[in-house]
């Protein structure tokens, strides 16, 4: 017998971590002598109280969808896949190099192979780490987090030695063409009179998101594929007795992982800034973790959790524009939401399971 | 009567209020934070000059996010701040797309030179010149004949910088020899004093007696190494001859300060263009304070300063790494 009813696993667990992270950052909010209130509250509008917030809140949140579903997928093979910032950075590599060696007719078909381009840039820098993993036993956390620092490096070789364009000062490629530009929320959803999402860089990609979500739940729930995914995950040996090959299911489960990671190169490179520079990732690789982690490896949960982080983000933004808070501690407001959502989830779970456990004894 | 009264003189204070925020500037910082010991702090050290001498008020954020470029251009435009201050070449591209939507604000950038745009004032310093003379002072201190240089991150901007040395010390010294190395290749080696110590050590190896350190954070540990191995070290941007009085010949002064001060100064007034501070404008120059004069011979001082006037003159010519990305006088 379950020991709490799911509603109190699914709602109630995040929304009572969520309620002890904002309670904590309200007293550290006081102690340097700001009004807590007022910062929540601009947090709050300025994330989500115009459609211009929105449109950022959005934009960080198809990152952290594309970075949490990879970690969910490593997750379901019991697969602790910590690069994907390196593999966002070459997937952004295989974007740059699509975009601006080929003229293409239309931003559609550039997307298509955008997203293409992408997917095996960063599936092929997964590869490697996931080969280390099922045929040497090389610890897949050492081997991918290794692999950020050679992404790091070779981005760097890449930007400052080949890609530049001549005589530009900054490190980071040419503007992509016009004719690959996304079409942004502003130019989708904007009527003549009613300009909504303005200058936002929420893209089309958000809904290339939606529809990952989408494949990956059928992936591992619906296909053969994906139920020797989670038999692997749950039980090594038992997926052996099975028939199940563990080299076959690490390395499929960190290709997919690895495309998944460097997609979301279509929404920061090609949607956003429409050129690859040296520090487009910005730890949505890592914060793909937490992600993974609040959303209980579920697509489901995944979208809701990237959403939170995207108005973290967003709202952390508008903080440190209207306010003198300084930004190390809207870092440490977004740790704590981490840290209480992730880390300390028995914290609430046990205590509230007791107390569902004695609600039944006395109704009994 | 008397509501209708409060209701109008709280629409006076607001718009008072409103018509204060017009006035104030905005400074945006670039992503390495405000307390970078660096090009940001300069900015910063500008700014609360400012702030100090008049009283005014202004708004900053610190960059985290590359997306954050243009939200804060615009955010800052939109609520009327004015001159909006920017600091780095990352903020080229992101202003090139805003500054035509805010014809009526002014928007000041540091590091940038190539825009075009009548509301926008560009700030350029001629690293090269400034280390072109420190690069002569460090060949003229050197007894081993063989001088360091340590940059940071591995970037157009520090060759720039190691390029006007290499020919300074070399127009000193034909013969002598610069040894050249970076921290690293991502922005952790802007702030990496461990590696710029072991640097430091491995140039000593190769003989050099003097290094000169372009790499923000990183210099910190370069100079501590070169204090304690008893070599002399170049600062760079600010005047770090305090830091290690007698043991650090000079600094590669770049006055990023003075460039946010003035513009701040200005006001909405400022005047726009492309303005490279060079040894005339004193934009880049050397430090001599109390903390070095003993390790600066008459000599130096003469030969430095005459070596400034031709630079200015035009009689001398510190070629620039940008003209063709290589550098006449060092291989990177």
């Amino acid at each position: 017998m379950e020991k709490m009813p799911k509603w109190a696993d699914v709602v109630l667990i995040p929304v009572i971590s969520l309620l002890l992270a904002t309670i904590l950052s309200a007293i550290v909010i006081l102690a340097i002598g700001e009004d807590p209130i007022e910062a929540v509250s601009l947090m709050v509008t300025g994330a989500l109280g115009s459609t211009y917030g929105w449109g950022y809140t959005l934009y960080y949140a198809t990152n952290f969808i594309f970075t949490g579903l990879a970690v969910a997928v490593a997750f379901h093979a019991r697969l602790f896949n910590i690069g994907g910032e390196g593999q966002a950075m070459l997937g952004g590599l295989g974007v740059a190099i699509v975009c601006l060696s080929v003229q293409w007719p239309h931003w559609s078909i550039a997307l298509l192979a955008a997203c293409a381009a992408s997917m095996i840039f960063g599936a092929a820098w997964a590869a490697i780490p996931a080969y280390l993993q099922a045929k040497r036993g090389s610890h897949i956390v050492i081997t991918t987090i290794m692999f950020n620092f050679i992404a790091a490096a070779l981005l760097n070789y890449m930007l400052v030695n080949v890609m530049r364009p001549q005589g530009s000062q900054d490190p980071a490629t040419a503007r992509f063409p016009e004719a690959v530009h996304l079409p942004t929320f502003q130019s989708m959803f904007s009527t003549a009179e009613n300009v909504m999402f303005r200058g936002a860089p929420a893209n089309i990609s958000f809904f290339v998101a939606l529809i990952a979500c989408v494949v990956v739940w059928a992936l591992i729930w619906r296909t053969r594929l994906g139920y020797e995914i989670r038999a692997y995950g749950h039980s090594e040996t038992g997926a052996v007795y099975a028939g199940i090959s563990p080299v076959k299911i690490t390395v499929v489960a960190m290709l997919i992982s690895g495309a998944l990671a460097g997609l979301m190169a279509i929404n920061n490179v090609m949607g956003e800034a429409e050129r690859l520079v040296l520090n487009s990732t910005e730890g949505a690789g890592f914060i793909g973790i937490a992600v993974a982690l609040m959303g209980r490896s579920h697509p489901f949960g995944v979208f809701l959790a990237a959403i939170l982080f995207g108005f973290l983000y967003q709202g952390g933004a508008e903080l440190a524009l209207w306010t003198s808070i300084p930004r190390e501690l809207i870092v440490v407001i977004q740790a704590l939401v981490i840290l209480f959502t992730g880390a300390l989830d028995n914290m609430v779970r046990m205590p509230l399971e007791k107390l569902f456990l004695s609600f039944r004894k006395g109704s009994a | 009567m008397t509501l209708m009264k409060s209701l109008m003189g709280a629409a006076a204070a607001v718009a008072l209020t409103a018509g204060a925020a017009l006035a104030e500037p905005a400074l945006i910082f670039d992503l390495g934070g405000k307390f970078d010991k660096s090009f940001n702090e300069a900015a910063h050290n500008g700014a609360s000059r400012w702030a100090e001498e008049t009283g005014g008020t202004y708004r900053e954020i610190e960059m985290q996010s590359e997306a954050q470029r243009e939200q804060a251009l615009r955010r800052f435009a939109e609520a009327g701040s004015n001159p909006i201050i920017t600091m780095g070449f990352g903020m080229a591209d992101p202003l090139s797309a805003v500054v035509a939507d805010y014809p009526d604000t002014t928007f000041v950038v540091v590091d940038v030179t190539w825009l075009d745009a009548p509301n926008l004032r560009q700030v350029g310093f001629a690293e090269h010149e400034g280390s072109y003379l420190v690069g002569m002072m460090a060949a003229m201190a050197s007894k081993s004949g063989t001088v360091g240089f340590i940059g940071g991150m591995d970037v157009p901007l520090i060759r720039h910088f190691g390029c006007g040395y290499a020919q300074g010390a070399k127009a000193v010294n034909p013969d002598i020899n610069v040894v050249a190395n970076m921290t690293g290749t991502t922005p952790a080696a802007w702030n990496d004093p461990v590696k710029g110590s072991e640097l430091t050590k491995a140039q000593i190896s190769q003989g050099a007696d003097v290094v000169y350190a372009a790499a923000g954070g990183t210099g910190v540990g370069v100079l501590q190494t070169a204090a304690d191995e008893g070599i002399l070290s170049i600062g760079v941007d600010s005047n770090q001859n305090h830091l290690h009085p007698g043991k650090v010949l000079t600094s590669m002064l770049k006055r990023v300060d003075v460039a946010v001060y003035e513009a701040m100064s200005a006001g909405e007034n400022v005047e726009t263009g492309v303005f490279v501070m060079g040894l005339a404008e004193d934009g880049v120059g050397y430090a001599v304070d109390d903390n070095n004069a003993p390790l600066v011979s008459d000599d130096m001082k003469a030969a430095v300063d005459k070596a400034r006037q031709d630079i200015i003159d035009g009689n001398v010519n510190v070629v620039s790494y940008y003209e063709n990305d290589s550098c006449p006088a060092l291989q990177f």
